[in-house]
């Protein structure tokens, strides 16, 4: 009985969180966005003076930056160092 | 008759519906595929495609679909008795709402999620893509216009109402504060803002020191008020503006900061609304007083208005929007869509049946009910009211004081209401920066301008002077609009569907039928109206109504027949269902 309870409660639970889970993904996906496009921005022409280092973090976020380029409706790696896909 | 048995005939012909009529739909004509890879897994990403229980969206579904109109409706359509109206409600539901709702999700899930709007514009072409448009700015500036009103008016008819309504907005607020930055659960905190606003209620019910009566502050109903409105239309014109205040903040906000928690709250109160509802009709055991048929119903003509009347609760467009906006996104599997899309419609019939039963065993004779019910207009302005009232006595049966329960109820529907409110403002900026994107006109675009346009037009709409319930309901001036246009997009749903299933080589009457019958009382109505009551030759005729009404005429009639030479047409390449 406990457990049916319990089972109903984290039903409602999830019904009530389902929307609000999709806007906090949504926030968090766009600082991500912004944060890859500073990591990035040589590639849109505007330069980056520390793309040194900033390029060492992309064996880190390599399957990141290629959701990211996908998203972004860019088949293919922009950046010709970046060769994920 | 006795009212527990109409709506056990009413949940029992749902259930059939469900169990047999939806299931033929789903193996004969949708073909649904348990193995076709859906959406929501093929471009899952987290945020729109995310593959969900069938039973969570299902939750997720309803819970968006319903707000105040299958309310608002029914218990105006009761009007020409109670039988049209249950009738309407029931098959409606089970043949026209069903395999719409259903179908918007199939078709949008078959077509990588993509809205109605896009659809049309796959389908039919890019013209009717902006006509879509034009119609849903125009039927969401009425739903600005008439839910401002009703709300207005329900603060003033229930002023212990007030209090808890507001209290919701920093419970609110703070819901979102914890979920988001602390990563809370919400249940908890969402039901302990729940029981804070019900307590709210009951002080604010028991002590009118905590009732907010505008029009008490300003002498009673004969008081002077403010710019020599009088104290009624003064307190309209107050509520109504601090509503347009409210949206604008409400609209522009992140949605994770008060629409949503505010949404969370809601849902809870759709399930303990329909409780203690059905509950209270079990305990009280009422009988029906409303007459079966009203034949005194004559200055308005039932055939075809009580197919507009009533939308939302049979058959509603705005569905459509939902099942293919962001249901289609996140269906795990292709054959859940039975159960989220046709369930999720009956989910909607069950609530307006429900409102149909508390206004008809409101009145205790036939007589009383003619008296409220006296015209069409009198229906229309008293019907939200007559519902507070009656489900309040379903409430009372449950051993809740009167006063207590009528000031819940009306925080309910208040609360739908006000989400209704806000939903569209929203979705009106959208389209009108959407429409400023397919016009070039950047300015458009921009929060702000989008915003205060669909702010200030709503705004004006309501305070023309001359609305037919007093000042403040300048919105009703346009309502006779609402049911037209709302169908008229629940027509063009289905003759999309139909489309989309003749190319593929399917049987697509199950679609077409219900969309000849609606665009047939749809396209009646309108035509009757615009030519035969609003133009200025005749003696009702209003420039207002004529212009919008022949509007949307126009744009429907363009549409219908742009849809149906594409439906005819002989050339047309078959698509591949997998594609």
């Amino acid at each position: 009985m406990l457990d049916h309870v319990k089972k109903l409660i984290a039903y409602y639970e999830e019904v009530l969180s389902m929307p609000h889970r999709q806007e906090i993904a949504r926030e968090l996906r766009n600082e991500d966005d912004l944060f890859l496009l500073m990591l990035y921005s040589e590639m849109i022409g505007i330069p980056n003076p520390v793309y040194y280092y900033t390029l060492e973090l992309y064996p880190h976020m390599i399957e990141k930056f290629h959701d990211w380029h996908l998203r972004m409706g860019m088949e293919k790696s922009p950046l010709s160092g970046i060769r994920c896909c | 008759m006795n009212a527990i048995a109409l709506a056990a005939i009413g949940l029992f012909i749902f259930v059939l519906g469900y169990r047999f009529y939806s299931k033929f739909v789903a193996e004969k004509i949708y073909r649904l595929d348990p193995n076709y890879v859906t959406p929501a897994h093929r471009y899952k990403d987290g945020v729109d495609f995310v593959p969900t229980n069938k039973f969570v969206l299902w939750g997720h579904h309803f819970t968006s679909v319903a707000g105040a109109a299958p309310i608002l409706g029914p218990a105006i359509a009761v009007y020409w008795g109670w039988l049209p109206a249950v009738l309407w409600v029931v098959f409606g539901t089970v043949f026209a709402a069903g395999v719409h709702d259903f179908g918007t999700l199939v078709v949008s899930v078959r077509n990588k999620g993509q809205s109605m709007g896009t659809l049309a514009n796959k389908l039919v072409g890019q013209r009717a893509k902006i006509l879509f448009l034009f119609i849903i700015l125009i039927l969401v500036l009425m739903v600005n216009a008439v839910f401002a009103w009703v709300i207005a008016n329900l603060f003033i008819t229930f002023p212990s109402s007030v209090l808890p309504v507001f209290i919701q907005i920093p419970l609110a607020v703070w819901i979102g504060h914890a979920v988001y930055k602390r990563n809370a659960k919400m249940l908890v905190p969402s039901l302990v803002a729940l029981a804070v606003m019900y307590l709210v209620a009951v002080l604010a019910a028991e002590y009118q020191i905590l009732q907010i009566d505008l029009v008490r502050y300003m002498g009673g109903e004969d008081g002077a008020g403010i710019f020599g409105l009088g104290a009624i239309s003064s307190a309209f014109f107050i509520w109504i503006v601090v509503l347009m205040i409210y949206v604008y903040i409400a609209s522009t906000l992140p949605v994770w900061k008060l629409l949503q928690p505010r949404d969370f709250i809601n849902s809870h109160q759709l399930v303990v609304g329909l409780g203690i509802l059905y509950l209270g009709l079990l305990f009280t055991n009422p009988s029906i007083t409303a007459p079966i048929t009203n034949p005194d119903a004559n200055d308005v003509s039932w055939f075809p208005l009580l197919f507009i009347t009533i939308a939302c609760g049979a058959i509603s467009g705005f569905h459509g929007l939902v099942s293919s906006g962001t249901s289609s996104k996140q269906l795990n599997k292709e054959t859940d869509a039975r159960f989220v899309g046709y369930a999720g419609a009956v989910g909607e019939g069950v609530l307006a049946l429900i409102s149909i039963i508390a206004v008809i065993t409101l009145f205790p004779n036939a007589d009383a009910f003619k008296e409220s019910y006296n015209s069409f207009a009198a229906a229309s302005g008293g019907g939200l009211g007559n519902f507070v009232l009656g489900a309040s006595q379903l409430a009372n049966g449950l051993g809740i004081p009167a006063e207590v329960a009528s000031t819940i109820v009306s925080i309910i529907v208040v609360s739908f209401a006000a989400t209704t409110l806000d939903t569209s403002v929203r979705l009106m900026r959208y389209i009108i920066s959407e429409l400023g994107t397919e016009y070039k006109v950047p300015a458009l675009e921009k929060t702000h301008v989008a915003t205060t346009i669909a702010v200030v037009s709503s705004a004006a709409l309501v305070l023309i002077p001359e609305g037919p319930n007093g000042f403040g309901s300048g919105g009703y001036l346009l309502w006779p609009l609402f049911g037209t246009s709302n169908q008229l997009l629940a027509g063009i749903n289905l003759l999309l569907i139909s489309i989309w299933l003749k190319r593929l080589g399917r049987n697509y009457l199950i679609t077409l039928i219900p969309m000849v019958f609606l665009m047939f009382m749809t396209l009646y109505a309108m035509i009757s109206q615009v030519f035969t009551q609003w133009a200025w030759w005749n003696e009702q005729s209003s420039t207002l109504l004529f212009v919008f009404g022949a509007l949307i005429l126009g744009f429907a009639l363009w549409i219908c027949l742009t849809a149906i030479s594409t439906l005819m047409s002989k050339n047309q390449t078959p698509l591949d269902p997998n594609e």
